[in-house]
């Protein structure tokens, strides 16, 4: 590695997007990971698609946060240059694919948030995130739609998966309690219009994941605790070996472009 | 691979301006929605349609190749089948 980390500013506004674009860098990079591994072809191409969607929203969050800083980052030095504790991606993104199952119960949970909230912050005061919520909803929804109908499928499909979609959310469900928090930081944007309460969506989120747990014979959790550090920068060991992988080549040769 | 579990689908899809869906190719999936979202994530990347079909193509019916001399030889001798014997008069404009 020759490349050193950069610092980053993290005023409010600054902090709340590079949360959101490391969300979406960090998901959509495990995604990519099922590249020509996925159980067949289609979903190959969907996991692909649904990654691509993900990198694409990180891309405008990146940007959005650098121009805010208004220092010498862009969005490239944001998603390469930054050292696993500095990144403030939820915990439940960075977990590891597992087995088809997992991956799907873990976009499930985040898309199931996701898709209300993008819809939510179309109405934000701040005009770049709601342009960014705009194109954003559009893409969550399919990508719930899309878990959905996985989750039922495994769970009302055989004793196989449906023991592996369950395992899945037994494992899965502490990290999903992160995705409400709220800390001073941001309660001033929302205070201001600029963000919302992610609070007032988790009706909604229980709602869907019910309705869809119900329907693919799969039971909720009854433990409440959550685990949560990711916003601020702990995270657990599985971030440190993805961003390895994500970052390698702009460590090694910095600035390579092509 | 073909298994059990997931049949053969073929996708039809219209394109932003055409007017009939087209054969665009198949897929495997499980069932009919879940074909559906593959037809999407496949053929319609680059902005390719506004509308999907899928059908099990199971439920297609096929010409036989081998009866191809009697299904659609006897037509290739019927020249005046084409509508290109009489002049279009001037006045009709474009056709």
């Amino acid at each position: 590695m020759t490349a050193a980390s950069i610092q980053v500013s993290e005023t409010p506004l600054v902090l709340y997007a590079l949360r959101r674009a490391d969300d979406a860098l960090v998901l959509g990079h495990r995604l990519s990971e099922w590249c020509g591994h996925a159980p067949m072809l289609e979903e190959d191409m969907a996991l692909a698609n649904i990654a691509l969607d993900l990198l694409g929203q990180a891309r405008e969050l990146y940007s959005y946060a650098a121009k805010v800083e208004g220092r010498d980052n862009d969005e490239d030095k944001l998603a390469y240059l930054r050292d696993v504790r500095q990144y403030r991606n939820l915990l439940l993104v960075e977990q590891q694919n597992g087995d088809f199952a997992r991956t799907m119960t873990r976009q499930f949970f985040y898309s199931a948030f996701a898709d209300p909230y993008w819809r939510t912050m179309t109405a934000s005061r701040d005009a770049t995130l709601a342009a960014i919520a705009a194109k954003s909803e559009k893409e969550s929804a399919y990508h719930l739609r899309h878990a959905s109908e996985w989750m039922v499928r495994l769970g009302d499909g055989t004793e196989e998966s449906h023991a592996r979609a369950q395992t899945a959310i037994e494992d899965l469900w502490s990290f999903t309690g992160e995705m409400f928090t709220v800390d001073d930081s941001e309660r001033a944007l929302i205070d201001a219009g600029v963000a919302i309460d992610p609070e007032t969506l988790r009706g909604q989120w229980l709602k869907t994941v019910a309705g869809v747990l119900g329907e693919a014979t799969l039971a909720r959790p009854a433990n409440d605790w959550m685990q949560k550090g990711g916003r601020i920068g702990h995270h657990s060991e599985h971030l440190g070996h993805l961003l390895s992988e994500l970052q390698s080549m702009q460590r090694s040769f910095p600035g390579a472009s092509w | 691979m073909t298994t059990p579990n997931t049949p053969l689908w073929e996708v039809f899809i219209r394109s932003r301006n055409g007017l009939a869906h087209k054969h665009c190719g198949s897929l495997h999936a499980a069932d009919a929605t879940l074909a559906l979202q593959a037809a999407r994530d496949i053929y319609t990347r680059r902005g390719e349609g506004l509308s999907i079909w899928v059908v099990p193509s199971s439920a297609i019916t096929a010409s036989d190749p081998a009866d191809k001399g009697m299904m659609f030889e006897p037509a290739e001798s019927k020249i005046y089948r084409h509508p290109t014997f009489y002049e279009v008069p001037e006045e009709v404009g474009h056709m």
